[in-house]
């Protein structure tokens, strides 16, 4: 099994590679670069041109590649953004933790939601809470995300004030105490529950379609046979049999839940990496959205190890030797 | 028989929703178990007959079938009892064995754990007990290394192993009855054979009371001791095995003997004209083989045909059978 893993992380080497030319050359594609911003009929062009010579943008586009590349092996250096003026690695740390924490207390919130839910509509099929639930899985399916943050934000921030309607934390809390805390998940609350009452479409569904197919496989009448009460079968044999493509989903959810922070934290004004990786584009920061896009196609190529290891570790018949 | 009864069916009746109605898949079967013998149910897909083993536990789901008549097992009425009282039962008195033996494991759990899983329902067992009681029970179903077996999961073992382990699952709490649907459909021949051994050697071992539901005469013969034949919900037919083979007189049951291929016969195989009736648009007044051998009058048959005892213990039902002879046989009497 350890085995397989590294050997997954050994692949991932080459994709990131891969990944990393696709990358840069997209970002090299677009329009203008970091300092047409800041072109303005008074400024000297050859102020400009000077900028771009020290940045390095007047190179051959295989050379800056290269000279990227070099500056992140040899030192760890992901470069300076241009917008912000310090090292990237810096700039997205922080983000990355808000980013991660929101995308943890999402994914915790939505499985909260979405299992109970897809499990009592599969085991009840047919009764009102099955019918309430495939209603719900429709509308939760057909909304946009960024109509039913607005409608969250409006209700729950502005009209009852529940919430912070922007930012991540409370400004001016001393950092490492309990309220600091606290206040990190105060902010984090409304967009995370926003994120995962979206998001439980698919596994709601496939919960449920799941359930109402184990329970009538052969294997439950076995148990049945057995004498095994009613609840111990969903327990022990239909829970665990149902829980197969939601192991298959999780890559996938995280994934999902990644290029969804864009949008959540953009209309949330939560500092995390989805607002920064928007923000870097509109400037052109090249540095940051490289190092982001890799951030984040690393990211995704863990999440889908995970729900390999998950999948085989829930079902022997795919177990890893 | 002068044995005890273990089990004793009367007049059940068990019907499945369809579009809204209920129709009768079993319609009105009389049997009884007894003590020591295995009593075979034999009849073609759709007859009825899976629906009355499902019918004795109660396995059916309760939003599509009615079961109404008597099930009397230990003088008591098992149509009637709540899910509660027919899981004390189901497992420990009546031991279930199914059809498809991969199908019928968990795929994700463990043999052993399949097999302890009855015994913490039923016996007081603490774990190690129970442990020892799993490896000692797939010893006895001729797994040749329990320890080995308990530890690997069903997608690992062959055919007949599983077979074997549902074997061992129903024996498990001891039961009084054992009933196995179809348990050697889904074998191939050579482990279909090993499987019956089994199941006969068990019986003698433990005593227990089988029911064997099978369409396959060849093991009736092999195995059973009395043998029910079914024909659209109805039995047609009833009686001992050596008295059935060598004396059978409904039609239905002579036409079933006349289509077993046999291995010195150069003859054309028998083919049972027409279909089985579905549930929905079954004739329930009349013989209901009746479509089925059109040659024969009507006048041979009985309006609401009943069982008749026409020796010690050989029940048939209808009149037809009297002057029944196939088609092409010129109509010579039995």
């Amino acid at each position: 099994m350890w085995k397989t893993v590294l050997r997954r992380f050994l692949v991932m080497i080459p994709q990131l590679f891969i990944l990393s030319i696709i990358v840069f050359a997209l970002g090299k594609m677009m329009p203008g670069d970091p300092f047409t911003g800041l072109i303005t009929p008074n400024i000297d062009p050859s102020a400009i041109e000077r900028l771009r010579e020290e940045a390095g943008l007047n190179d051959p586009i295989p050379v800056q590649y290269k000279n990227w590349m070099v500056r992140i092996f040899r030192d760890g250096d992901f470069g300076k953004s241009y917008t912000y003026k310090m090292p990237v690695t810096s700039l997205i740390g922080e983000r990355a933790a808000n980013t991660l924490w929101l995308s943890l207390l999402t994914l915790i919130i939505m499985y909260l939601i979405a299992v109970p839910m897809g499990i009592y509509a599969g085991r009840y099929q047919n009764s009102r809470f099955d019918k309430a639930v495939i209603v719900y899985n429709f509308i939760s399916f057909a909304v946009p995300l960024f109509v039913f943050a607005l409608i969250v934000l409006l209700i729950f921030g502005y009209r009852l004030g529940w919430c912070p309607t922007t930012g991540s934390v409370e400004l001016g809390i001393e950092k490492g105490t309990l309220a600091y805390a606290l206040s990190k998940l105060h902010y984090m609350i409304a967009p995370a529950i926003t994120a995962a009452v979206l998001r439980t479409t698919y596994t709601v569904q496939y919960l449920r379609n799941e359930v109402i197919d184990a329970k009538n496989q052969d294997y439950v009448k076995t148990a049945r046979s057995k004498g095994v009460p009613v609840n111990k079968i969903y327990s022990h044999h239909i829970f665990r049999n149902s829980l197969l493509p939601i192991a298959a989903f999780f890559g996938f959810q995280i994934t999902g839940l990644l290029s969804g922070s864009v949008f959540i934290e953009t209309i949330f004004g939560y500092s995390g990496m989805g607002e920064l990786f928007i923000s870097s584009i509109c400037s052109r920061d090249y540095s940051v959205i490289n190092a982001l896009v890799l951030l984040f196609g690393f990211l995704t190529l863990v999440g889908s190890l995970l729900s390999d290891i998950i999948m085989s570790a829930v079902d022997p018949r795919i177990r890893i030797e | 028989m002068e044995s005890e009864k273990l089990l004793e069916i009367k007049n059940l009746h068990t019907a499945f929703k369809l579009q809204n109605e209920y129709f009768d898949a079993v319609d009105g079967v009389d049997l009884t178990l007894y003590k020591n013998e295995v009593l075979a149910i034999v009849g073609e897909s759709g007859c009825g007959k899976s629906t009355i083993a499902n019918s004795i536990v109660g396995l059916h789901n309760k939003n599509y079938t009615k079961v109404s008549g008597e099930i009397i097992y230990n003088d008591e009425n098992l149509v009637e009892y709540s899910e509660k009282q027919l899981n004390e039962i189901r497992g420990k008195e009546i031991g279930f064995i199914f059809q498809d033996p991969l199908a019928s494991l968990n795929p994700l759990q463990k043999i052993g754990i399949q097999i302890e899983e009855s015994l913490i329902y039923h016996t007081d067992f603490d774990k190690e007990q129970r442990h020892e009681r799993m490896l000692q029970l797939l010893d006895q179903v001729g797994i040749i290394n329990p320890k080995r077996t308990a530890n690997q999961f069903p997608h690992q073992l062959s055919g007949g192993m599983r077979q074997r382990v549902l074997i061992a699952i129903a024996l498990s709490c001891k039961p009084e009855i054992i009933i196995a649907d179809e348990p050697t459909t889904a074998l191939d021949v050579t482990i279909q054979a090993q499987i019956l051994d089994l199941l006969t050697e068990l019986q003698n071992e433990i005593n227990a009371g089988i029911i064997l539901i099978t369409h396959d005469l060849g093991v009736v013969a092999q195995t059973s001791n009395r043998v029910a034949v079914m024909y659209a919900g109805q039995i047609v037919e009833c009686a001992d095995t050596i008295e059935l083979f060598k004396n059978p007189l409904h039609p239905y049951t002579r036409s079933l003997l006349q289509s077993v291929p046999q291995a010195d016969s150069q003859e054309e195989l028998h083919v049972i004209q027409g279909m089985v009736p579905s549930l929905k648009y079954l004739e329930r007044q009349g013989c209901r083989f009746a479509p089925r051998i059109p040659w024969i009058s009507e006048s041979e048959h009985e309006k609401n045909p009943v069982l008749h005892e026409v020796s010690k213990d050989h029940f048939v039902r209808c009149t037809c059978w009297k002057n029944f002879h196939f088609k092409d046989d010129g109509g010579s009497k039995i």
